[in-house]
């Protein structure tokens, strides 16, 4: 059984080496070192394909996806609902840093205001409220379809997630490390046992992505789904698929962990809305 | 509701009135355009469905036919199946997944301007030939390609 | 409204390569519903009608295995940049859409 095999040899593993020196920027260069060090014949670049940037089989699938991807209707609806005016007259844009357009890259950031890590639905909904209208829901359908417009928007801008000098963005960046690194669940396993140690195997017929460049092309169409679904869908799938109780989409625990997340693959560029299986 | 029928009928011209009538919910489409061939995608297996498409389930393997799909699918809802051909004439198509519950996936019919040519995605419930067969010359040729379907990892 | 058709059509060297996407749930009434273990009914694109130049060049006939959000793409003799090839799609419950594109 995998849980056997896996947890046998993590056994013998070194936990999250926590050291009085470790910095985000230093844990970045060594999450880039690992994954360049485990696929030496992928280009940094690539990892934003996941799977496809290390395996030629399903790439090959993937492009045919790609040749006129279903996502493609996803945009189309998302350019629409962002661009339609509230009640009261106003539209997304107003809500954001140059008008919504090619923004991506910047999400999530910390809010030294509020003290919360931002990610884009969160802050679509708090356009939404800010303009007397009803929240949307997190995990999919129109949030998710604007969400895939304005990363549309953003392709090819190089993810440039900041971690100010702040005790308290600092913390959020370690809680989501924290659970990142943290076994959880009845199988009793973490994000970075698939996705950092075993990266590459297969767990039964599947591969598993590095977690370099794993959110570039969020939110992403799922085959599985029939459909498109934001970062906290997956993150909550993920949880459930190790029969871990799943936190609520935009937790703090699931903001903390796409800040941490995402800044591993800063210098890897948008490429979202993505096709997987 | 017949007399709005009848007047609609009246005064449309043209296939694209008919699709705006279609579209409108005024006309049943079935009737509008050639017969949906209901049988051949009831058909439980891959003969009767064939006989029921194409009028027979006689095909000759040819190389004149080229059929592309994955050897392992990635995901089973959603198997890329594109298929060609230089044979002449070519009036059908039909793509037909062997062990699908309904085995016939799709069928094309080809004008004289078009190419042998289409490609689709299927949805596949478990391993399978996938059979692209086409009508040339009033026979029908073939190429096949088995299509594994694997149960994920990842609970999917 | 956002159409439920999106075309890509191409003209190159004498033919005419179309793409078209189209937004379906194509459920094949086998599906449970997982609240109620009711079978959800069969709801399913049945027929795609291609035209160029005021005929049908080409027809797909459609089962519910086509996958959710069906693709489709086909070739045909002829056609020039800034003409229109019109797709129509109609489904098993009589409801259907129409899209025009102009070929590039």
């Amino acid at each position: 059984m995998n849980k056997i095999i896996i947890s046998a040899a993590l056994a013998v593993l070194v936990a999250l080496p926590v050291t009085a020196f470790s910095s985000p920027e230093r844990d970045l260069s060594e999450f880039r070192s690992y994954y360049q060090n485990r696929f030496p014949d992928t280009p940094f670049a690539d990892f934003q394909n996941g799977v496809y940037s290390i395996d030629a089989a399903s790439r090959e699938q993937w492009e045919d996806i790609e040749e006129f991807a279903p996502y493609e209707l996803n945009i189309s609806k998302g350019e629409e609902l962002f661009n339609k005016p509230f009640a009261n007259g106003k539209t997304y844009a107003s809500c954001f840093e140059n008008g919504g357009i090619g923004i991506r890259q910047n999400y999530p950031y910390f809010d030294t205001v509020t003290g919360e890590v931002k990610t884009l639905e969160l802050e679509i909904n708090e356009c939404r409220k800010a303009n007397g209208e009803k929240p949307l829901k997190w995990k999919k359908g129109p949030i998710a379809d604007i969400s895939a417009y304005m990363a549309y928007t953003s392709r090819g801008n190089a993810f440039n997630i900041v971690i100010p000098d702040d005790p308290r963005a600092l913390a959020a960046y370690e809680r989501g490390k924290r659970h990142f690194y943290t076994k959880r669940g009845q199988l009793n396993m973490a994000c970075a046992d698939c996705h950092y140690y075993y990266s590459g195997n297969m767990i039964r017929a599947d591969l598993l992505s590095p977690a370099l460049g794993h959110l570039t092309h969020f939110p992403v169409y799922r085959s599985k789904w029939g459909g498109l679904g934001t970062t906290h869908r997956r993150y909550g799938g993920c949880n459930k698929q190790v029969r871990a109780k799943p936190f609520k989409a935009q937790s703090a625990e699931y903001r903390a962990l796409e800040y941490f997340h995402t800044y591993m693959s800063n210098g890897l560029e948008v490429n979202g809305p993505g096709a997987r299986k | 509701m017949n007399d709005i029928r009848r007047k609609f009928l009246k005064t449309a011209v043209g296939l694209g009135s008919i699709a705006t009538a279609i579209a409108s919910g005024l006309l049943i489409p079935q009737r509008a355009i050639a017969a949906y061939m209901e049988s051949a995608f009831a058909a439980t297996d891959a003969s009767a469905a064939l006989i029921a498409a194409e009028g027979s389930d006689q095909h000759t393997p040819s190389d004149e036919v080229k059929i592309k799909a994955p050897d392992i699918a990635e995901n089973g809802a959603v198997v890329p199946v594109t298929v060609s051909s230089t044979l002449p004439n070519v009036e059908s198509i039909s793509i037909i997944a062997e062990k699908n519950p309904s085995p016939l996936a799709a069928s094309f019919q080809l004008s004289g301007q078009s190419e042998a040519y289409v490609s689709t995605r299927i949805k596949m419930g478990k391993t399978s030939n996938v059979i692209a067969v086409v009508k040339s010359g009033g026979k029908l040729y073939s190429a096949t390609q088995e299509v594994k379907v694997t149960i994920g990892g990842c609970g999917g | 409204m956002a159409s439920t058709i999106k075309i890509r059509a191409k003209t190159k060297s004498g033919t005419t390569t179309v793409k078209a996407l189209f937004s379906h749930p194509m459920e094949t009434g086998n599906r449970k519903d997982k609240k109620t273990g009711e079978k959800i009914p069969a709801h399913h694109i049945t027929e795609v009608t291609a035209e160029y130049n005021g005929s049908v060049v080409f027809t797909a006939q459609m089962g519910p295995a086509v996958s959710k959000n069906p693709y489709l793409s086909f070739k045909f003799k002829g056609g020039e940049a800034g003409e229109n090839v019109k797709i129509t799609w109609v489904d098993n419950k009589g409801k259907g859409d129409s899209l025009e594109a102009a070929i590039k």
